[in-house]
């Protein structure tokens, strides 16, 4: 009889692993902002969870929103706000997105450490980027020629400027403004800190991470750059980066514990080691 | 006897066998040997495949007439006139560097210098090829382009004195020796002669300090422009440029150097004219061969050339930012999606395309003078 017991139990916990052993997978789709973040999480999950096989797709943020709209994916990485149509789209199919904001993205504007100029209003630089302002001493500096500087448009980094900066509303309508033909692309931030290091009359931005004393870091509508400032949503150039998922995930569910995961200690040593600003403060 | 004779004689099934093996070691070589060309084959067809979408795209008309790249806004613009305007800017710079510092290191390498040292010289140049071209790029983003904006002037004066200086020492010489050449009494020559030098001399030296001094006083806004990255590039293909010529120049031959001084020319007389008109097709081979490297160069330029899609004014300024079509491709295809087919993809499919048949033609020219010249001295 006790034989048979310990076999029925031996059965029901080799039953129950193998329950819990098959493979529960978690599809994320979308920005190739997020990407990076989605993508450390996702190591950092399956090694304490093997069991889940997580796959992350970086086709945009567009596209993110689709795939979840449609049930392709458990979570849309996103570096924007849903917009009205998708979430239209959504509620037809029966999807209800919630957002999750993980990280807060910041630019910093930076200079050559020798340039006496104090700081710049949004309009200022897109004026400097569209190349309406040509000469340092239209914004407080000395007569001398603007060299401007900009990342590569393959980047977020450029993304994010260029959806802050450049992207302004006349009369309510969303207008984008063009960089200028003399702009000089560079591959990578860290370039783009030593161009301006190297070179007294440029302008350029980088991302928060990638300050330094070699460059000097200037005050955007009168607010410095920095975790605080960023992380409040004061400082102009920055924004949160989401991940949506249909609906608020159930508590214990993978789904819940993958979003909540920025809530973290790990969660927040991730987010700052990509270069973003974290939402904690641990 | 007879035994041994049947002995070397192959059975039918010997011989069969040995047939066999030939036509597989001939197939298999065939087909290594037909790798390369079909490979060859594959890259343009598949980049002409992809290229097509853009040519039967609206977009064509603008793609050779604008200059405004905007690949990303809306409405999209692929106006890449400013692109391949960099790319012949840069090409052209570097061959204005490459060509005559390579050439004439190629006939000093074959012609000037003792057998003992060219044999340390040339694996010195010729290491020049060994280093990556990030190198060069790292160093003309970090090391160059803070020198360019800093004392952009001095350097430039530096260069226009040093590579200019004895160029105009020996035309001045030169052309005071044809000027006076006709006078007949050989005491009034020497002393024309003499003075005509000195005159020339000092006119020249005046129009060196002149545009010195004009080179000195010019201040370089930003430092990876089309000049560091001409220059930068006329290095990397000096190495190619001066182991072709040299080898075309060793070509010619003893006997013909011989035959020169035998019938009375200077060592200048015979390189000149001898020399240089004999080994011309290998030279134009070493020329279109460093200028394909230069043209097709991308790590470089997307380092150093600032990247910025215009045309600079005026036009042959090299003092201003450019972008090149390497490097526009190289910089863009992450972005550009592949999966929905975007126009930016084609787009960039369409520069590789331009490079790949600029590139073809390139190599047809060489290949027809070196045929043409080969031809001429067969007859």
């Amino acid at each position: 009889m006790k034989k048979i017991l310990s076999a029925v139990a031996a059965l029901v916990i080799v039953g129950s692993t193998v329950v819990t052993a098959a493979e529960e997978t978690l599809v994320l789709d979308g920005s190739t902002t997020v990407g990076p973040i989605a993508k450390a999480f996702a190591e950092y999950y399956m090694s304490i969870y093997p069991e889940v096989n997580i796959t992350v797709s970086e086709s945009g943020s567009g596209n993110g929103a689709k795939s979840l709209v449609n049930s392709d994916c458990d979570i849309a990485n996103m570096s924007r706000f849903m917009k009205e149509k998708e979430f239209k789209a959504a509620a037809e199919k029966g999807i209800m997105p919630v957002a999750h904001v993980v990280a807060m993205d910041g630019l910093a504007v930076i200079v050559n450490p020798a340039n006496p100029v104090k700081g710049f209003t949004v309009e200022q630089l897109r004026d400097i980027y569209t190349g309406k302002v040509t000469n340092w001493k239209e914004v407080g500096g000395p007569d001398k020629a603007i060299v401007v500087i900009s990342r590569d448009t393959n980047s977020g980094t450029y993304e994010t400027f260029y959806n802050l900066i450049m992207t302004h509303k006349i009369d309510g309508e969303s207008v984008k403004e063009k960089i200028k033909d003399g702009a000089e692309y560079v591959g990578s931030n860290g370039a783009v800190r030593q161009r301006v290091a190297t070179t007294p009359t440029a302008i350029g931005y980088v991302g928060l991470g990638y300050l330094d004393r070699s460059v000097k870091a200037l005050p955007v509508n009168g607010i410095m750059p920095g975790k605080e400032t960023v992380a409040s949503g004061t400082y102009p150039i920055a924004r949160p980066l989401y991940m949506f998922t249909n609906g608020y995930p159930k508590l214990g569910s993978h789904t819940f514990r993958f979003v909540t995961i920025y809530l973290s200690e790990k969660g927040q040593e991730i987010v700052e080691d990509i270069g973003f600003i974290p939402m904690t403060n641990y | 006897m007879e035994k041994q004779i049947n002995r070397l004689e192959l059975t039918a099934s010997q011989v069969l066998r040995n047939k066999i093996l030939e036509a597989l070691g001939n197939g298999v070589l065939f087909s290594i040997a037909a790798l390369a060309a079909i490979a060859v084959l594959f890259i343009i067809y598949f980049i002409a495949k992809d290229a097509l979408p853009f040519f039967q795209s609206k977009h064509l008309l603008e793609f050779f007439t604008s200059s405004s790249w905007y690949p990303t806004a809306e409405p999209v613009k692929f106006g890449a006139l400013a692109i391949f305007a960099g790319s012949a800017l840069v090409t052209i710079g570097s061959a204005l560097v490459a060509i005559p510092l390579g050439v004439s290191a190629a006939v000093c390498l074959s012609d000037v210098l003792p057998f003992s040292l060219r044999q340390y010289v040339k694996p010195v140049i010729e290491i020049l090829a060994a280093i990556p071209s990030v190198a060069y790029g790292f160093f003309a983003l970090v090391v160059f382009a803070p020198l360019l904006q800093n004392s952009g002037g001095t350097f430039m004066a530096t260069a226009w004195l040093v590579i200019a200086t004895p160029v105009i020492a020996i035309l001045s010489i030169v052309f005071a020796d044809l000027l006076t050449t006709n006078i007949k009494d050989a005491k009034l020559r020497k002393i024309s002669r003499t003075a005509t030098t000195i005159c020339l001399f000092i006119i020249s030296a005046l129009l060196l300090i002149f545009i010195a001094a004009t080179l000195k006083s010019i201040q370089i806004m930003s430092g990876t422009n089309a000049l560091n990255v001409s220059i930068i590039l006329g290095i990397m293909a000096l190495p190619t440029i001066v182991s072709v010529a040299e080898d075309s120049l060793q070509a010619v031959g003893r006997e013909i150097r011989e035959g020169s001084y035998a019938l009375g020319a200077t060592r200048a007389e015979t390189l000149v004219k001898t020399i240089l008109p004999a080994a011309k097709s290998g030279i134009l081979a070493a020329i279109l061969l460093g200028v394909m490297r230069a043209l097709g160069e991308t790590m470089v330029v997307w380092m150093a050339s600032g990247n910025a899609a215009q045309i600079p004014t005026p036009f042959y300024n090299f003092l201003e930012p450019v972008r090149t079509l390497t490097a526009t491709i190289a910089g863009e295809m992450g972005e550009a999606d592949q999966s929905t087919g975007s126009m930016q993809y084609h787009v960039l499919f369409a520069m590789g395309l331009c490079l790949l048949i600029f590139c073809f033609i390139c190599n047809l020219i060489s290949e027809w003078v070196v045929r043409k010249e080969r031809k001429k001295l067969g007859a």
